[in-house]
C-alpha cells in the first residue's frame, strides 16, 4: 500500500472527563487551522524561508494604521501618529508607517540615524528618550528636530549646545503624572504634581533659548484604562493654558505617547485580550474629549502627536514554529518543543500567545506546556494551553508577534531567523536575513596567546 | 498488556471505569488501540497494523504507543494483575 493511500495518522490520545471542572488550561480556543497568512502557505514560506520564521502582515499593519487614524481624526482636527521606532525598527516595517504618513518617534542616537537613513525628514523626528549624547543633540538641533527634554542636565546641555550652533531648537518637555494607575511611571520626565514641570517650562520661557514647541507624556505600557489617558489630557491641557496666560506663548502640540494595547492576552488575564483590551475608539474618544474640553479656542486647538507602537503592529507579526519533539512530563502533563525559543519570543514573558496549528487537525486537544528549544529552563512560550495534537515536524503559527519581539530579540544559544513581510498583492519578501555564525564571530578578537591550546 | 475486565467503551470513544468511578475520552486511535488490548493482540501485531493502516514511520508509532500505555496505566484503566 503507497503511503498516500493510508489514513491521516493522528497519535492516541486519552483524556479524563472532568465536567464542570475549571482548569488553568482554559478551553480549547482552536477551530480551524491557519494554512496561510495573507493568502501564502504557511508550509510555502517555512520551506522556502527556513523555519522558525517571522511574517509580517503588510495589510494588517496598514489596515491597523487606518483604523486608528480614523478613531482619532474623527474626533479630533488635527492628529498627527510618529512611529514609534523601539518597537520595531525593521526598515521594511518604518517605511510602510511612513508611506502611511507617519512621522519617527525615536528614543537613542542608533533610532535617529536609522529614520534619518530611511529619509525621513529631520523636522519630521520626535526625539525621546533620557540617554542624548552631545554629537546627538548637535545632530538633532541642526536638523530642526523636536527634542523632548527628559531632566534638568539635558536640558542646561541643549541650551549650551544652542547657543553654540546659534540656533533655537524646537523642545517639548516629558511630563510624568498621577494619572490614577498602578505602577505610576515617574522615572521619565518632570513631575506634574510636584510642580516639577511648571519650573522646567519656567525656565526654558525664561532661557530664551529655546522654542517651547510641545508637551509630551507617555503614560504607562499595554494601558487598559482609556480615562487615565484623559486625565494626562487634561493636566498637559492645564499646563499649555498656563503657558499662554503667563506668557502668552501658545504650544504647538500635545504628544500623548503611546501605550495603548493591542489584543494580546497578558498573563493571567482571565479573558483573551480580543475580548478585554479596550479598542482604539475608546481611548480616541477619552483623549479628544478632555482635549476639546480643556481648550476654549477651536481654531487654536493643538497638533494631538500620537507615539503609539505596539496597538499599530503587534497583529501584524506571526511567527511560523516547527515542532521539534514532543513528550510526557513526570506529573503527565503533554509538553511539545518547538524550534523558537524565548530569545525570539521575548514577549512571551508577559503574553499568553494565541498559538494555532498550521495544518488541518481533529476536535480532540491535549493540555500542553510548550517549550522553545534553548537548554533553558526558563525557555517556555505557553505554559499551559489545550493544543490540538501535534505530531514532530507540524508547523504552528505564534499570533500577534510584530511588537518588540523584532528589536528586543537576542542572539543566544541559536542565532536568529529570517523575517518576511507579505505585500497588498500577497508575495513574500526576505527583509531580514537570519544570522550566521560569521555576524557574531566577526566581532570577537582572541589574543596571540590564547590562540593555541592542546587536548 | 490487557485493558481492566469491567471497563466499558463506546464506538465514539467514551471510556467509563466502574472502579474508580472515573470517565475518559479517546480518539479513533485511541478506540482501535484498546479494542486491539481487548482482543488480546500481541504489541507487535497492534503496532503493525497502525502501520500497515496510517500514514506515519515504526518510530512514531513505537513512541506515541508506548506513551498511551502509559496514560492508560496512569489512569487504572489497564489489568495489571498478570504482570
Amino acid at each position: 500500500m503507497k503511503n498516500t493511500e493510508k489514513e491521516k495518522y493522528e497519535r492516541p490520545v486519552i483524556k479524563k472527563v472532568e465536567a464542570g471542572m475549571p482548569n488553568k488550561f482554559g478551553l480549547r480556543t482552536e477551530y480551524q487551522p491557519m494554512t496561510h497568512i495573507d493568502g501564502v502557505s504557511v508550509h510555502e514560506l517555512a520551506e522556502r524561508f527556513g523555519s522558525p520564521l517571522f511574517v509580517i502582515s503588510e495589510k494588517t499593519i496598514r489596515d491597523t494604521y487606518a483604523h486608528a487614524k480614523r478613531a482619532f481624526t474623527l474626533r479630533y482636527p488635527k492628529v498627527q501618529f510618529a512611529w514609534s521606532y523601539k518597537t520595531n525598527y525593521l526598515n521594511a516595517v518604518c517605511h510602510v508607517f511612513h508611506q502611511e504618513g507617519s512621522w519617527a518617534e525615536v528614543v537613542s542616537g542608533f533610532e535617529y540615524d536609522k529614520a534619518i537613513a530611511n529619509g525621513v525628514n529631520g523636522k519630521k523626528i520626535i526625539f525621546n528618550g533620557p540617554d542624548k549624547s552631545d554629537a546627538d543633540i548637535e545632530k538633532a538641533i541642526k536638523n530642526d528636530s523636536l527634542l523632548h527634554i527628559d531632566h534638568l542636565d539635558e536640558m542646561y546641555m541643549v541650551i549650551d549646545i544652542a547657543e553654540k550652533l546659534k540656533k533655537k531648537p524646537r523642545v517639548a518637555i516629558r511630563v510624568n503624572m498621577d494619572t490614577g494607575i498602578y505602577p505610576m511611571w515617574d522615572r521619565f520626565g518632570f513631575n506634574y504634581e510636584t510642580g516639577q514641570a511648571w519650573d522646567a517650562l519656567n525656565k526654558i520661557m525664561f532661557s530664551g533659548k529655546l522654542e517651547l514647541t510641545g508637551l509630551h507624556c507617555h503614560i504607562g505600557t499595554f494601558m487598559l484604562a482609556p480615562y487615565a489617558y484623559a486625565t494626562a489630557a487634561y493636566k498637559l491641557a492645564d499646563l499649555a493654558i498656563a503657558l499662554e496666560k503667563k506668557f502668552n506663548h501658545s504650544i504647538k502640540y500635545i504628544d500623548l505617547g503611546g501605550g495603548f494595547p493591542s489584543k494580546n492576552t497578558l498573563k493571567g488575564s482571565f479573558l483573551p485580550g480580543k475580548d478585554a483590551n479596550p479598542g482604539i475608539d475608546e481611548f480616541a474618544e477619552a483623549i479628544s474629549t478632555a482635549l476639546i474640553n480643556s481648550f476654549s479656542n477651536p481654531d487654536k486647538l493643538p497638533l494631538l502627536i500620537l507615539e503609539t507602537g505596539r496597538a499599530l503592529v503587534d497583529d501584524a507579526g506571526y511567527l511560523i514554529s516547527s515542532v521539534i519533539a514532543n513528550k510526557r512530563l513526570s506529573s503527565g502533563k503533554r509538553a511539545t518543543i518547538i524550534d523558537a525559543g524565548v530569545n525570539i519570543m521575548f514577549t512571551s514573558f508577559w503574553y499568553d500567545h494565541k498559538i494555532t496549528p498550521a495544518q488541518p487537525f481533529t476536535h480532540y486537544t491535549e493540555d500542553t506546556v510548550v517549550y522553545g528549544p534553548l537548554c533553558m529552563n526558563i525557555d517556555v512560550i505557553r505554559e499551559n494551553v489545550s493544543l490540538p495534537l501535534l505530531n514532530k515536524g507540524d508547523k504552528i503559527v505564534i499570533h500577534q508577534v510584530g511588537a518588540y519581539n523584532m528589536t528586543q530579540w537576542m542572539q543566544f544559544i541559536t542565532l536568529r531567523p529570517r523575517i518576511v513581510i507579505i505585500d497588498l498583492d500577497r508575495t513574500p519578501h526576505l527583509i531580514r536575513e537570519s544570522e550566521t555564525n560569521n555576524t557574531l564571530t566577526d566581532l570577537e578578537l582572541v589574543p596571540e596567546h590564547l590562540k593555541k591550546f592542546e587536548l | 498488556m490487557k485493558i481492566s475486565k469491567n471497563v466499558s467503551i463506546s464506538e465514539n470513544g467514551f471510556i467509563f471505569n466502574p472502579t474508580t468511578g472515573e470517565s475518559f475520552t479517546v480518539n479513533p486511535i485511541g478506540v482501535e488501540i484498546i479494542n486491539f488490548l481487548k482482543e488480546n493482540k500481541t504489541e507487535a501485531d497492534i503496532k503493525k497494523q497502525l502501520l500497515d493502516k496510517y500514514n506515519t514511520d515504526s518510530a512514531t508509532i513505537e513512541k506515541d504507543y508506548y506513551d498511551f500505555m502509559h496514560m492508560l496505566k496512569a489512569s487504572n484503566l489497564l489489568d495489571t494483575s498478570a504482570e
